[in-house]
């Protein structure tokens, strides 16, 4: 079978962003070669508003001309097109496939804003953000215990849809820990996941395109 | 003797009104599933809804043989998923990610812009008003020339966005606009929907809606 041609697949992105991350990983997860178009920051590119005029916002795919948005649903689309090459990404059965969906939205609807909260960069109590990353993760480490069944990863043996919708803000919660200095990932308390988190860091389809927290942190003093 | 209902072992946990529920019995009725309907009082939750949604502790929940699905869109997915006659996605991957984008764009924008609309005064109502506009012109643009969203056939999007014709009434009377007039193509396709047997039987009259979102105001001391 004849691997995707560089010019075939397009990522618009930025190192940066925990949603890029995600596509990202599944493109590498399936050995899928691409050619990552990169946004400036503070600008929208002609392609980018032309792809994804609802939102205007990244990752975009674009696959043969055709555009593809939100993260999660470009996560499945590399999955379904790909489904031959690599792992497979979302769990074969509907039921792990719902459980891995609603924590997916879950973990966007409460990590992401508190993240911003914490950089300053979206308004809100600073303390009450923290304090919902640290209730969240406990769940988090119980949802591991159940989804992995004893394996490396939420998806088992390999990277799968909830590693990749949580393991993403890894750099940004490490960027957090710095700034704010409070240690979220403690291994007293979620050992699981601290174990994963090392895990899915050093994984060939992740080392490459996880930002590293320094960065990060210089980053957000700009942004 | 067991009834069809107990057979399928399919119970939905919702609240009469709720266009996220309705999504569920839309969906159940166009795959001929018998199940068992449980109305909620949202202002004293039962055990079982506490027990089966304990992170949201909200309705809708389908519970099959036992085990709960959340969030209203995943609950569509897993029920297309388990019973794969009438599918409600399209098979292209492309295809698909499209369904999937529209469907949660309904989910990010329409009840919250509904909300601010009949809540909030003054300039805040006028930005809700306009959004709500932009809103159901983006889902007039997808819709096109379409019978349904999904075609010749009603499908993943077209479930996502039927409940909320019954909100179309209270937007427009809120926001003093006519969806005739602004959105014609939608309109018509809110009339087709309202025929067919799964929609008419889920959804309440507009009038309904618009009754109980009046209870709402004066409950929040806004009329």
């Amino acid at each position: 079978m004849a691997a995707a041609g560089d010019h075939e697949v397009k990522l618009l992105g930025f190192w940066a962003s925990p949603f890029v991350m995600r596509v990202s990983i599944a493109l590498n997860l399936k050995s899928v070669g691409y050619e990552r178009l990169d946004e400036v920051l503070g600008s929208k590119s002609e392609v980018l508003l032309k792809s994804n005029p609802v939102y205007k916002r990244i990752p975009v795919l674009i696959h043969e001309g055709k555009p593809i948005c939100e993260s999660m649903i470009i996560v499945e689309y590399v999955d379904e097109v790909w489904a031959g090459m690599g792992p497979s990404i979302v769990p074969s059965d509907p039921y792990d496939r719902a459980i891995a969906r609603f924590w997916a939205t879950y973990i966007d609807d409460k990590l992401a804003s508190a993240i911003w909260i914490i950089l300053g960069k979206l308004e809100g109590n600073k303390e009450e953000a923290v304090e919902q990353i640290a209730a969240m993760l406990p769940l988090l480490e119980d949802r591991f215990k159940n989804c992995s069944r004893g394996k490396d990863f939420f998806g088992g043996d390999t990277i799968g849809y909830l590693d990749i919708a949580l393991g993403c803000y890894l750099g940004w919660i490490r960027a957090v820990e710095e700034i704010v200095g409070v240690k979220l990932l403690d291994e007293k308390k979620t050992p699981l996941l601290v174990g994963w988190s090392e895990r899915f860091c050093v994984d060939g389809a992740v080392m490459n395109v996880m930002p590293r927290a320094d960065d990060l942190v210089e980053l957000s003093k700009v942004m | 003797m067991a009834t069809a209902a107990e057979k399928e072992g399919v119970v939905l946990l919702d609240f009469w009104v709720s266009p996220f529920g309705q999504r569920c019995r839309i969906a159940l009725a166009e795959k001929g599933v018998e199940y068992e309907y449980k109305e909620e009082n949202l202002s004293d939750k039962s055990p079982l809804l506490l027990k089966m949604n304990p992170i949201h502790k909200k309705i809708p929940v389908l519970i099959h043989h036992g085990k709960p699905i959340c969030e209203s869109l995943v609950i569509v997915q897993y029920i297309d998923e388990v019973w794969s006659n009438n599918p409600l996605l399209p098979s292209d991957p492309y295809e698909r990610a499209k369904a999937r984008f529209w469907a949660d764009f309904v989910d990010k924008k329409v009840y919250e812009c509904g909300t601010r609309l009949w809540k909030l005064k003054g300039e805040a109502h006028e930005e809700a008003r306009k959004d709500m506009i932009e809103i159901l012109k983006l889902l007039e643009g997808e819709l096109g020339d379409k019978k349904y969203f999904g075609g010749e056939t009603f499908g993943f999007v077209d479930v996502a966005v039927a409940p909320f014709t019954a909100w179309f009434y209270t937007y427009e009377t809120c926001g003093k606009f006519s969806v005739d007039e602004e959105c014609p193509k939608l309109a018509a396709w809110a009339k087709r929907c309202k025929e067919r047997e799964s929609v008419s039987k889920s959804v309440h009259d507009p009038h309904k809606v618009y009754e109980f979102v009046g209870k709402l105001k004066k409950k929040f001391g806004l009329e």
